[in-house]
């Protein structure tokens, strides 16, 4: 692996039947950086999530995630990665201190790390006061950063987040990134997707997929001066437009 | 293993936690069998009769209301004459009205007959598509008629009144009364494959199945960890409807009550393996649940042997009823129930049941592997 990357593919393509949903990326992550993984929807992005995962396997190229190859150590990889889903991961008829301790047990974790590690999670968040409530209780806002912290319990090097922050308030995704950069801050590498454009403004550097492929990539001020833009919205809608539209011309109207 | 460990906990939380469910799944197979027991029992009562007397008098008279009296027969109607006994008659018109399940036709002359000690002739007539019913129908009917006889100084050996039987419609039946132990077939598997199929596809829709394979979990761990807490549950049931099964319907258990638990747990896993199997390969709980009724219900019900014998189908139906688990366990049931028969006879069934719980279980661990791929 090159010293110091967390992900790094090439020509990582994924094809269902004849529709390629992931064609030939090539890319970098670097370890420690908030990487915002951008595209529209059916972009691809959630395809190569999977694939740098380990739930789907590739159909070419090659990837490397915390210097370990997705075809062949997806073992070593695991236990290396947090996730969390586009779609909720925490079981809502068990208490919070359950599904700590669940998580807890999965990655291996001895009873001592998950007691010390849950106290400082649960005051961090401020939620010792519902360690015993149900997750289906606790507010939606508090859920998604409950998720996040349990996809950081094992400590890993990487943490994947597909789209965390839909559906929450902006005061809740506020304190969402803070809790990204505190991750950050710590050495965990952050893989995020989103939607939200002014959560792209937060990364250190953003891609942004386009009908399979990287169609930019670059830290937030390049990616804005490259294509004359003020905002990372006008950026996104500038490179996605056109493939939405018609394929051909790459430039903005 | 302490991440199984963990496994087992948060599925068992999960059952315990979902009261409504649990009571569900553990009542079902209970008060299903008491349902369907009753609904298939051999006991009868109220029995449409219909009487075919063409002369009364003091003999038919009185045999007329000893039937009255009874609490198995009711007097539907009574004829006075009787077109044809065995032809498409006036009785076989009640039958097939369903106005009279069984019918006693005198001969004309009954007292001049009886009181000469000439035999005479009384025929009973049941509908045979209910065999249970027409068999019933048939040993009461004698034992109301002999009660007569005896009453009335027929000496020993000398038969005053000859009854003749005809079964209608049916002729040739199954005895059915082996009902119980393939009731206990249907039933558990019909609960067990559900309850899988239905936890799984419900982490599936929920998306705490993507967190557990992006984990260092492996597909076999997940698998134990939802099949194991179901075992238990299905044993409770198990024990529940054996218990059943001779409390209420006095089934005999002449066999080793032992092996009876063992293979009922051994079924139960061939069952919840189906279940796991099935949702393996469905993405929504209603399509899972569809399936796994689908699935087991039909074939159970229809190839299991547990209804209809599987000797008299043809043969390829008996081929398809090899690779339905409930024909094997059905057979291992009724042996050891009814006859007492231990391992040394069955262990060709429970090999076949082994056989089947590992290929399920290797399937299913397969098709978590491809949803990878």
């Amino acid at each position: 692996m090159t010293a110091g990357l967390a992900i790094e593919t090439r020509d990582l393509e994924r094809r269902f039947g004849r529709f390629v949903a992931v064609d030939r990326i090539t890319f970098d992550v670097r370890e420690g950086e908030v990487f915002g993984f951008l595209g529209a929807n059916g972009a691809g992005k959630t395809t190569a999530i999977r694939m740098l995962t380990g739930l789907l396997a590739p159909s070419g190229g090659q990837a490397r995630v915390a210097g370990h190859d997705v075809y062949t150590e997806s073992e070593i990889i695991k236990r290396q990665i947090g996730y969390m889903s586009q779609r909720f991961s925490l079981y809502e008829d068990l208490t919070v201190v359950e599904n700590i301790q669940l998580y807890g047990g999965i990655y291996d974790l001895s009873n001592a790390q998950i007691r010390e590690r849950t106290d400082a999670m649960l005051s961090q968040l401020g939620l010792t006061g519902a360690a015993r409530e149900y997750v289906r209780a606790i507010p939606l806002g508090w859920r998604q950063k409950l998720a996040f912290s349990v996809a950081l319990l094992h400590q890993p090097r990487i943490v994947f987040l597909d789209e965390p922050t839909s559906g929450v308030d902006p005061i809740t995704r506020r304190q969402f990134w803070e809790l990204i950069y505190a991750a950050a801050a710590r050495g965990t590498t952050v893989f995020v997707t989103t939607h939200y454009m002014d959560e792209a403004e937060y990364c250190d550097r953003v891609s942004i997929m386009v009908a399979g492929r990287i169609g930019a990539i670059g830290t937030p001020a390049e990616l804005k001066q490259q294509f004359g833009a003020a905002t990372m919205d006008d950026v996104f809608v500038a490179l996605a437009r056109p493939a939405a539209e018609t394929a051909g011309s790459g430039a903005a109207p | 293993m302490k991440a199984l460990a963990g496994l087992l906990r948060k599925e068992l939380y999960h059952i315990l936690r979902d009261r409504r469910t649990l009571i569900v799944i553990t009542l079902i197979p209970v008060v299903q069998v008491i349902i369907f027991g009753y609904a298939i029992r051999t006991d009868v009562d109220r029995v449409r009769l219909a009487i075919v007397d063409p002369v009364p008098d003091i003999v038919t008279l009185e045999l007329r209301s000893r039937f009255a009296a009874t609490n198995t027969f009711q007097i539907a109607s009574i004829l006075t004459s009787l077109t044809s006994p065995t032809g498409p008659g006036d009785v076989d018109r009640l039958f097939r009205q369903g106005l009279a399940q069984g019918a006693v036709i005198f001969e004309p002359g009954m007292a001049d007959n009886f009181g000469r000690g000439i035999p005479a002739n009384i025929l009973i007539v049941t509908d045979a598509t209910e065999p249970n019913t027409g068999s019933v129908v048939q040993a009461y009917a004698l034992q109301v008629i002999q009660a007569y006889e005896r009453e009335h100084g027929a000496a020993p050996g000398m038969v005053r009144i000859t009854t003749s039987v005809r079964m209608r419609f049916n002729p040739t039946r199954e005895s059915s009364n082996l009902f119980v132990p393939g009731l206990m077939a249907f039933v558990l598997t019909i609960i067990s494959s559900l309850m899988t199929a239905i936890t799984l596809t419900r982490e599936k829709e929920s998306g705490t199945m993507e967190t557990l394979l992006v984990s260092p979990l492996r597909p076999w761990q997940i698998i134990v960890g939802k099949v194991a807490p179901y075992l238990a549950i299905g044993f409770v049931s198990v024990l529940g409807v054996i218990a059943e099964a001779r409390l209420v319907f006095n089934v005999p258990l002449r066999g080793s009550l032992l092996l009876l638990l063992g293979e009922g747990l051994l079924f139960i896993l061939v069952s919840l393996s189906l279940g796991i199997l099935i949702s393996a390969r469905t993405a929504s709980q209603r399509v899972a649940m569809m399936g796994a009724m689908v699935g087991t219900m039909l074939p159970t019900m229809l190839l299991s042997g547990f209804i209809f014998p599987i000797e008299s189908m043809p043969w390829p139906l008996r081929a398809l009823s090899n690779i339905v688990p409930a024909r094997w366990f059905v057979v291992v049931a009724r042996a050891i129930m009814l006859k007492g028969t231990g391992l040394d006879y069955l262990w060709r069934e429970t090999l076949v049941l082994l056989l089947m719980a590992a290929v399920l279980l290797t399937l299913s661990t397969r098709s978590f592997h491809e949803r990878l791929e």
